[in-house]
C-alpha cells in the first residue's frame, strides 16, 4: 500500500520564557523525534496519557503549528515548511476533527453556514449549489437536512460532533486527523459516532490519524497503533500484536491499567501499577524516558537511549529489555 | 411480587426509599431523581452507572444532604443511614454526620477544597470537628493520611496548597480528606473520570484497599462499566432519574435483563477482545428531565417497545424481582427478555 503521509524526525519544542531577559534556553520538548507513516485507507492511532504530545503532533501534521525540526511528506509533497498560502490547495486534503464539538462551532452561525464554510473559503463551486451540497453532507452524517437553518445550541453533543464531521468532509479530504473525536460523548452516543466514522471511511476511502487515550476505542477502530510517552513513540504495531503481545513495558502497564467490564476477571488479572506521575517534558529523564517509572529498568536504561527498532514483522519497540519479544531479538 | 424490603430483617445500613429530587427552573420542573430505591450494607460496594444527566450526582448529593441549601430543590422520600432517617432530620444534625458518618469524593477535587488553606489545615480542621484533640495530634493524623493515600513526602506536602498538587495527587489529597474521619459511608462520584488511566488504576486500588481495611460502605458512581466491574459488588443502572435494573455485578454483566443495560453493553468497545463487528449503539439521545417520556422513559429509544402491546408508552414499569436479588423495570416478561439476551444480544457483543 502507498504511504499517504510520512513523518521523519518530527520535533516541536515550545520555548519556555522565564525572567526579565526572556531568553529561552529551556523548552518543552512536546514532540521529540517522531518517525512513522500512514498508508492510504488505514487508521493509525496515536495513544498515550495526557501531555505526551498527541495533540501537538496532530497540529503539526495539519500545519497549525510550525515544526522545530523534521520532515512531513504528504501525498508525495514535502509540506514541512509550506506557508499558509502554499498550503491552501492541500488544506482540502488534510482536515481535522476536534474533541469538543461545541467550541469548534461558531454559536452564531447556522448549521448550513458552518458546514458550507469550507466551500466559500476554498472558493469551491459545487454543481448543485452550496445548499444542496451541505444538505447532502448532513444526510451523510446522519443529520436531518431540514435542520440546515438551526443553530449549534439546538443540537445534542453527539449531533454537534456530526456537524463537525460534516464540515470536515465538505471538501472530500484524503486524510483526517481526529483529536479525541468521541471522548466527550456518552457511551451510547460515542458508539453512534464510532460507527459513523467507520462507515465514512469505507464509503469515501478516508485515511485516519486517530488521537485517543481510550485504549478500548482504539482497539476497535485502528489498524495500527503508535504508543507515545513524553514526546516519543515507544512502540508501534498492528492492532493484534499490540493488544495481544505488547512489548514495551509502558504499553504493558497501560493495558493492565484499563478496567475491564467483566467482574469475573478482576481478581485474575495481572496488575502492573506505575508509581508516581509522568515527569515534566521540560527536563525529561535521560536515555530511556520511561526508566524512572519502569519496573524492569536496569543501569543501561538510564544511560543508553533505546532506539525504536523492529523486533517482529511490523512491530517496532524502543526498549532494551522488551516483554513478549521473539527469542532472537531479546538476546541482543 | 416479592418486595425488596423484608420487614423481618434489620434495616440495611443505607436504605434509600422512593427518593425524589426536583428542581424548579425557568424552563420548568426538572425531575432529576424520580423514585429511587436502593440499599447497601457495611463492607459492600454499590456501583451506580448511567449516562450523563441520569441523576447519579443529584442522588448522591441528596444522601449527603447537600441540596438543603438550594432554594429551588425539593427532596422527598426516605434516606435511612444506620437506622436514622435523614430527609426529615434537621440541618444541623445532618451537617454533623458529614465527615464521620458519611463523606464524599468528587470528580473535581478543587470543588471540594478551599484554595486559600493548605491541604493539611483542611484535614486538621475536618478531623477536629469530630475529635477532641490538639492541633499537633490532628496534624500528625493528617500527615499519616496523606502517606496512606500514596502522597510522597507527606511531611512537607502537608503544608502545600491544593494548586501545588498535580491532578492525580490532588485527587489523593481529597481522598485523604474524605477518609480522615473514617467515614462509615463513602460516596465517590466519578472519582477518576478526569484522570489518566494509570492514575485511575492507582486511585481505584486505593479505594478498594481502604474499603477492605475500614469495612465502610462505598457507593461508586461512574459512566464507565469497566470501573463498576472492577469495584462493585452490586450494580444499579439509572436512566432518566430512575433505577431500571439492579443486581449483583455478576448478574448485571453475565445476564443483564433490561434493554437499556443491553444498549450500554452493545455500545462499548472492548479492550479484552477484538469486536470486529460494528458496535450496537442505542438510537437517539437521552431525554430532557423536564419532559420525560411517558410510560417507560426509555421507550422512544428501545427496540423492544412494540412487543409490550402499548404498555411501554403508557405505564411506568415497576421495579420487580426477576431472579433472586435481581430487579428489573420492564414490561417484557422475564422469560422473553432472557431469550432476547441469549439469542440476539450476547452473541453480538
Ligand atoms: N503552545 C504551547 N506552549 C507551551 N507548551 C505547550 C503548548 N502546547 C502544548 N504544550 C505542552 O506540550 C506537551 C504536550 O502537549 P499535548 O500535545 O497537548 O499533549 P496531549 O495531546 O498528548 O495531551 C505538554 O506538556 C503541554 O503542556
Ligand atoms: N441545581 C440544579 N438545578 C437544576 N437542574 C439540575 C441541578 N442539578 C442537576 N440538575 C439536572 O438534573 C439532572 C440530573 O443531573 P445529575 O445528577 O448531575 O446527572 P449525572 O450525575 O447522572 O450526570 C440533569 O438533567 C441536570 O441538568
Ligand atoms: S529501556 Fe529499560 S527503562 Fe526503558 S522501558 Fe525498556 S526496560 Fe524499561
Ligand atoms: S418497558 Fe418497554 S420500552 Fe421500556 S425497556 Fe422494557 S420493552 Fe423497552
Ligand atoms: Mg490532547
Ligand atoms: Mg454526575
Amino acid at each position: 500500500m502507498d504511504d499517504l503521509l510520512t513523518v521523519s524526525s518530527l520535533c516541536k519544542h515550545f520555548p519556555v520564557r522565564r525572567g526579565l531577559l526572556r531568553r529561552s534556553n529551556t523548552a518543552v520538548k512536546a514532540v521529540d523525534g517522531l518517525n512513522f507513516s500512514v498508508s492510504a485507507g488505514e487508521t493509525l492511532a496515536l495513544v498515550g496519557e495526557s501531555g505526551c504530545g498527541k495533540t501537538t503532533t496532530g497540529r503539526l501534521l495539519t500545519r497549525l503549528l510550525e515544526p522545530t525540526d523534521g520532515r512531513i511528506v504528504f501525498d508525495g509533497n514535502d509540506i514541512t515548511h509550506l506557508s499558509p498560502n502554499q498550503m491552501r490547495p492541500l488544506r482540502r486534503d488534510i482536515q481535522m476533527i476536534f474533541q469538543d464539538p461545541y467550541s469548534s462551532l461558531n454559536p452564531r452561525h447556522t448549521v448550513g453556514t458552518i458546514v458550507g464554510t469550507p466551500f466559500r473559503v476554498q472558493k469551491v463551486r459545487t454543481e448543485q449549489g452550496t445548499k444542496r451540497a451541505v444538505q447532502e453532507l448532513l444526510e451523510l452524517v446522519g443529520l436531518n437536512p431540514e435542520h440546515y437553518n438551526r443553530y449549534p445550541h439546538e443540537f445534542s453533543g453527539g449531533q454537534r460532533q456530526r456537524i463537525g464531521i460534516a464540515r470536515t468532509l465538505a471538501l472530500r479530504p484524503k486524510l483526517i486527523v481526529a483529536d479525541e473525536p468521541v471522548s466527550a460523548l456518552d457511551v451510547s452516543i460515542q458508539a453512534q459516532v464510532v460507527n459513523l466514522l467507520e462507515d465514512l471511511q469505507t464509503e469515501l476511502n478516508l485515511t485516519y490519524l486517530m488521537i485517543a487515550h481510550d485504549l478500548s476505542v482504539v482497539r476497535h477502530m485502528s489498524d495500527r497503533i503508535a504508543v507515545m510517552y513524553l514526546g516519543k513513540i515507544v512502540e508501534l504495531a498492528d492492532r493484534t500484536s499490540l493488544y495481544e503481545r505488547p512489548m514495551h513495558p509502558y504499553t504493558v502497564a497501560l493495558l493492565s491499567a484499563v478496567p475491564i467490564p467483566d467482574p469475573d476477571r478482576r481478581d485474575r488479572r495481572e496488575r502492573i501499577r506505575l508509581q508516581g506521575d509522568m515527569p515534566s517534558p521540560i527536563n525529561p529523564p535521560p536515555a530511556c524516558r520511561f526508566h524512572t517509572r519502569c519496573w524492569k529498568a536496569r543501569d543501561k536504561c538510564g544511560t543508553v537511549e533505546p532506539p525504536l527498532v523492529e523486533l517482529a514483522a511490523g512491530h517496532q519497540v524502543a526498549c532494551h529489555f522488551p516483554e513478549n519479544a521473539p527469542v532472537t531479538a531479546a538476546a541482543s | 411480587m416479592s418486595d425488596w424490603w423484608n420487614p423481618d430483617t434489620a434495616r440495611p445500613f443505607l436504605d434509600v426509599r422512593d427518593l425524589r429530587v426536583r428542581f424548579t427552573t425557568d424552563d420548568g420542573v426538572v425531575k432529576s431523581v424520580d423514585g429511587l430505591t436502593c440499599s447497601l450494607e457495611r463492607g459492600r460496594t454499590l456501583g451506580i452507572v448511567g449516562e450523563s444527566g441520569s441523576g447519579k450526582s443529584v442522588s448522591s448529593l441528596a444522601v449527603m444532604g447537600l441540596h438543603r441549601t438550594a432554594t429551588n430543590a425539593s427532596v422527598s422520600g426516605e434516606i435511612w443511614l444506620d437506622g436514622e432517617e435523614l430527609v426529615s432530620a434537621d440541618d444541623e444534625h445532618v451537617r454533623r454526620l458529614r465527615g464521620k458518618k458519611m463523606a464524599m469524593i468528587f470528580q473535581d477535587p478543587l470543588s471540594a477544597m478551599h484554595p486559600y488553606y493548605t491541604v493539611g489545615d483542611q484535614i486538621i480542621e475536618a478531623y477536629r470537628i469530630h475529635h477532641q484533640v490538639t492541633r499537633r495530634v490532628a496534624r500528625k493524623h493528617a500527615v499519616e493520611m496523606l502517606g496512606r493515600v500514596g502522597i510522597p513526602r507527606p511531611n512537607s506536602r502537608v503544608d502545600d496548597y491544593p494548586h501545588q498538587f498535580s491532578g492525580g495527587m490532588r485527587q489523593r489529597a481529597m481522598i485523604a480528606m474524605a477518609l480522615s474521619c473514617d467515614p462509615e459511608l463513602l460516596i465517590a462520584d466519578e472519582p477518576t473520570t478526569a484522570l489518566d488511566v494509570t492514575v485511575q488504576a492507582q486511585i481505584l486500588d486505593l479505594i478498594r484497599d481502604l474499603q477492605r481495611e475500614f469495612g465502610s460502605a462505598v457507593v461508586i458512581i461512574t459512566h464507565d462499566l469497566g470501573v463498576v466491574a472492577e469495584l462493585a459488588d452490586d450494580v444499579l443502572v439509572m436512566y432518566a432519574g430512575r433505577c431500571v435494573e439492579r443486581g449483583s455485578a455478576e448478574a448485571i454483566f453475565r445476564s443483564p435483563a433490561h434493554p437499556y443495560t443491553w444498549g450500554l453493553l452493545g455500545s462499548m468497545p472492548r479492550l479484552d477482545r477484538e469486536r470486529s463487528e460494528r458496535l450496537l449503539p442505542i438510537r437517539g439521545t437521552p431525554p430532557s428531565l423536564i419532559n420525560v417520556p411517558g410510560g417507560c422513559a426509555f421507550h422512544p429509544r428501545c427496540g423492544y417497545a412494540d412487543l409490550t402491546g402499548g404498555a411501554s408508552a403508557s405505564e411506568v414499569p415497576r421495579l420487580t424481582e426477576d431472579q433472586a436479588r435481581h430487579w428489573v423495570a420492564c414490561h417484557l416478561g422475564a422469560g422473553q427478555r432472557s431469550r432476547i439476551w441469549h439469542d440476539e444480544i450476547e452473541p453480538n457483543l
